[in-house]
């Protein structure tokens, strides 16, 4: 099972497909197929909780009959399974409506010869389960080891995953590419003297095994967000500045580059309709969208579609630089595809990003921090309060509240809000301290003006 | 006609290959190393989905998805494997490769497995709508979206979608217990853009069930698209929300997921069991206002929450959870009943095939009280009146919990006034249930549109809740000085 070479089985499931969606008549049609290898340790209170590992794989194809377009999916990939797939995807096309934009992507942008991005680490399914569990309990062991007041535990999960990915269309293409990610993450509480529990976790998650931090740093990290929330209060209502930590300045990317989406464009469904090339952000913030860099999770030889992956800039210096597409919303706005379509095996191609990165500026954090008199120093959001259409902008949060430059005491239970494009206005300091998160790099970046809401 | 537990049993023996003596083979191969418990949790699902943007089908979608999960107890560790090859090796080495928690040298004794029957009624449909022909459910997506276009000029766009599966599910578990059931499931979306002058404000509705098209017999594809064209429509007025903390009223229904959120989470027994709720240890407490009794309830009729068995093969059903403000009990899966020692309330639920069961609500709801709902939003100087949502989330260890509002108005002197724009709320559980000082004799339920997730799993839910008056909770607004610029 373990593995290095590619694993022939996705793209001889997809070629099987799309050979029967020809042989019944598709007029242009493309296949997908994924197979993927899963296994998981999670221990708690240094005893086994769970193990796991499961191999799973399936097959998803498109079909467009006279401009008609339908997708079907299935995990039976045996013969008669695939044909039956097959019979439904014609019968779904014919009952659906012509779409003048339906289509595959252009063969001119297809990647036809795939870089190396060195997406697969082939220690990672040498992996073994003796070895997740002995990673997973040095980590919580960490954790609970840090400090007599972390008293419990939800856990510790070391997993590791290795997959293939296969996709062939009716204009020749046909590419696969097999990519591996480790993760591991634990969560531990702290106890207040009252008996109250104060709970934060930690994690890492890379494509290869050595450049995962290490599990008695994830599980300490862990540990001392727990203990740094200890005593927490409700802040007062105010409008005060509010210091984003780098996981949370992560999340910001994200917000950007859904905000991006060319299919949200084409539903204005965004802010950020009608603003290219407009500055839409203070000139500290650039950031970038990159599916092209070694060895990271958001890294892919070519995108849902067969188009080859690339750097696009989302913001450069606050102005909003353009949209990601996928072949078929640049069709329908008459644009480029920016290699930006994600392909699971059901359903169509979706818009998303590769590997995101805030640039970092020059000011070491403790200095942006240290020029707040009044401010938070913003490490939890919770809840999905963000109005992609309008921009605005409430969510949960938790921190630690910044008196005349220092991290003071630590707060919960309020809200920030405030306007994505007047937030993005208001960074006016940019950390020195970039730093990776999975998919997505952000150093910490401050923000002149929010509103809190406490008590 | 949906499928019985017979049907479905027959259906894994005569399409699948998967019958008793299937079953037995692979327990034993779960067992071969010991183990205390073994479980098969075979799903079979069939879904579709159709999109309907710039009226016409933009897309049509039909997906298979099959297999077994394996899972092994051992004490309180799991093994788990699954595999989508239902041939007896494949499922074989699935079994022992979860076989692989245990640690003994030989197996246990062979099950003998026997199909139990059990009234499975909460879902029995004449019509599932997988069956329905695709043009019938088009011209419903149709209706739905010339119904938008006509209610205002300034819907700009419409998108609307429906998506639909049906889920024939086989247990069979070591103590010999095999369960099967069918589970219909049926969501219509309807998604409006209000455009006046450059702005946009944007707005979705919907609902569902566990039934088939006979949902749109009291649920017009008209008066969904309408009530997603008038919320679109109204935010267009909407001003800031206010900062700070103040009295909230709830409208009846999806403000059900205050209680999700606020203690249903924080009762699932899994947290409990390991102390890392806020709600651990507090049975027989009191954790709400004595006017709060809330109830999770696998039983309603055709509800999205609802089952007839939960995935571990107990028949699910009607928990009380809160009674008058007194913690009664916690929604237990296998795992944590046998630690608690009580019976099993039937939450074990998963998403499918690849996860494990853990506790999880079903259809969870406030039940009525005593007051007049008018009489509540009377009460309240300043405050605000919260109508629809988008969602929310807990912190089940510190019982901080967040919901968004996506319809909500300010209050002022006991008249409900402007519509306000999307703001979030946050509150600590308990804390906001003592603070329940007004519930309304008109419990609602939500209609079939929420989707709850955990540890990466979703699973489908209801919710509900009369209308409720809670004296304060903080309010994420941006305007600093409330009521300042309007008129008393």
């Amino acid at each position: 099972m373990a593995s290095s070479t590619l694993s022939t089985e996705p793209l001889e499931i997809a070629a099987r497909l799309l050979e029967l969606a020809q042989a019944a008549g598709a007029d242009q049609a493309d296949a997908v197929a994924v197979s993927s290898t899963n296994a998981s340790t999670t221990v708690r209170k240094q005893q086994i909780e769970k193990v796991s590992e499961s191999t799973a794989r399936s097959g998803g194809l498109r079909v467009i009959l006279d401009g008609r377009q339908a997708t079907v999916s299935t995990s039976d990939v045996s013969d008669a399974a695939l044909a039956e797939t097959v019979e439904t995807a014609l019968e779904l096309a014919r009952v659906s409506e012509p779409d003048p934009f339906a289509g595959l992507a252009d063969p001119k942008e297809q990647a036809h010869n795939a870089p190396q991005l060195a997406l697969f680490d082939e220690q990672v399914p040498e992996v073994d389960g003796e070895q997740r569990l002995t990673r997973a309990l040095a980590c919580e062991d960490a954790a609970l080891s840090a400090d007599e007041r972390i008293v419990n535990s939800g856990g510790a999960t070391f997993s590791t995953s290795f997959s293939s990915f296969a996709l062939v269309d009716s204009n020749g293409f046909a590419g696969a590419y097999s990519d591996t990610s480790a993760s591991m993450w634990v969560e531990v509480m702290a106890q207040e003297e009252d008996g109250q529990l104060r709970n934060a976790g930690w994690s890492t998650s890379e494509r290869s095994l050595h450049r995962m931090d290490q599990p008695e740093d994830v599980g300490r990290e862990a540990a001392a967000r727990a203990l740094r929330q200890l005593g927490a209060s409700k802040a007062s209502t105010c409008e005060v500045p509010v210091v984003w930590e780098p996981r949370m300045a992560a999340g910001l990317a994200g917000i950007v580059a859904g905000a991006a989406s060319g299919e949200a464009l084409y539903r204005k469904a965004t802010f950020l309709a009608d603003r290219q090339e407009t500055e839409v952000a203070s000139p500290l913030l650039t950031i970038i969208d990159d599916a092209t860099i070694a060895n990271r999770l958001g890294s892919r030889p070519f995108d849902g579609e067969g188009v080859v992956t690339r750097r696009n800039s989302l913001v450069e210096r606050g102005v909003f630089r353009g949209f990601l597409f996928d072949s078929y919303n640049a069709r329908r706005l008459d644009t480029a595809s920016t290699g930006s379509a994600w392909r699971s095996v059901g359903g169509l191609p979706q818009i998303g990003s590769g590997n995101l990165s805030i640039d970092a500026g020059e000011m070491p954090p403790e200095e942006i921090i240290g020029e707040v008199e009044d401010g938070l120093y913003l490490t939890t959001l919770m809840g999905f309060g963000i109005n992609y259409t309008t921009g605005d902008f409430s969510r949960g949060a938790a921190g630690i509240w910044i008196r005349n430059g220092e991290l003071a005491e630590p707060v919960q239970e309020i809200n920030v809000s405030g306007n994505l494009l007047e937030m993005f206005q208001r960074i006016d300091a940019v950390g020195n301290d970039a730093q990776w998160f999975g998919a997505t790099s952000a150093p910490t970046l401050r923000m002149s003006r929010m509103t809190i809401s406490g008590v | 006609m949906s499928d019985t537990p017979a049907d479905v049993i027959g259906f894994y023996s005569v399409q699948l290959g998967v019958d008793e003596a299937a079953a037995e083979s692979v327990l034993a191969s779960a067992l071969e190393r010991g183990g205390s418990f073994a479980e098969l949790y075979f799903e079979h699902r069939r879904s579709g989905s159709l999109s309907f943007e710039d009226q016409q089908v933009k897309s049509t979608q039909a997906s298979l998805s099959q297999g077994v999960g394996i899972r092994v107890v051992e004490g309180d560790a799991i093994g788990y494997a699954y595999t989508e090859d239902l041939s007896l090796d494949a499922m074989r080495r699935a079994a022992s490769t979860a076989a692989q928690i245990a640690h003994g040298t030989t197996g246990t004794d062979p099950v003998d497995v026997t199909a139990e029957s059990y009234p499975a009624d909460r879902y029995a449909i004449a019509s599932p709508s997988t069956s329905t022909p695709l043009a019938d459910k088009v011209e419903l997506l149709r209706r739905a979206d010339q119904a938008a276009r006509a209610w205002h000029s300034s819907i700009a766009r419409v998108d609307a979608s429906m998506v639909d599966e049906e889920k024939r599910v086989l247990i069979v578990r070591s103590d010999g217990r095999m369960v099967a059931d069918y589970q219909p499931l049926l969501r219509f979306n309807v998604s409006c853009l209000s455009e006046i002058d450059g702005e946009r404000r944007n707005a979705r509705w919907g609902g569902g069930g566990r039934m088939g098209v006979t949902y749109f017999d009291d649920h017009s594809p008209e008066s969904l698209a309408e009530e997603a064209a008038r919320q679109a429509v109204l935010q267009q007025e909407a001003r800031e929300a206010p900062a700070g903390t103040f009295p909230v009223v709830l409208a009846a229904g999806d403000s059900g997921i205050l209680l999700h959120e606020a203690v249903g989470h924080g009762l699932e027994a899994d947290f409990n069991r390991k102390e890392t709720s806020n709600y651990s240890n507090r049975i027989g407490q009191a954790v709400a206002s004595e006017l709060v009794t809330v109830i999770d309830d696998a039983t309603l009729n055709l509800s999205r929450g609802s089952v007839n068995v939960d995935d571990e093969g107990e028949v699910a059903g009607h928990n009380l959870l809160i009674e008058n403000g007194q913690l009664a009990a916690y929604m237990q899966d296998r795992i944590s009943s046998d630690h608690f020692g009580v019976a099993p309330s039937g939450n074990g639920r998963r998403q499918s095939f690849r996860h494990s069961p853990m506790p999880r609500m079903t259809n969870t709801y406030m039940t009525a009280g005593q007051d007049d709902p008018d009489d509540l939003v009377r009460s309240v100087d300043y405050g605000i009146f919260c109508k629809a949502f988008s969602g929310g989330q807990v912190n089940i260890t510190n019982g901080d919990f967040v919901f968004s509002v996506t319809e909500g108005y300010l209050i002022e002197n006991g008249q409900i006034s402007a519509p306000i724009r999307d703001v979030n709320l946050i509150g600590n559980g308990p804390d906001v249930l003592s603070r329940v000082t007004g519930v309304g004799h008109d419990l609602q339920m939500s209609d079939g549109r929420w989707t709850c997730g955990k540890s990466g799993q979703s699973v489908p839910v209801g919710v509900g809740i009369p209308t409720v008056l809670v004296s304060g909770i903080t309010v994420g607004g941006t305007q600093m000085q409330p009521g300042a610029g309007m008129s008393a």
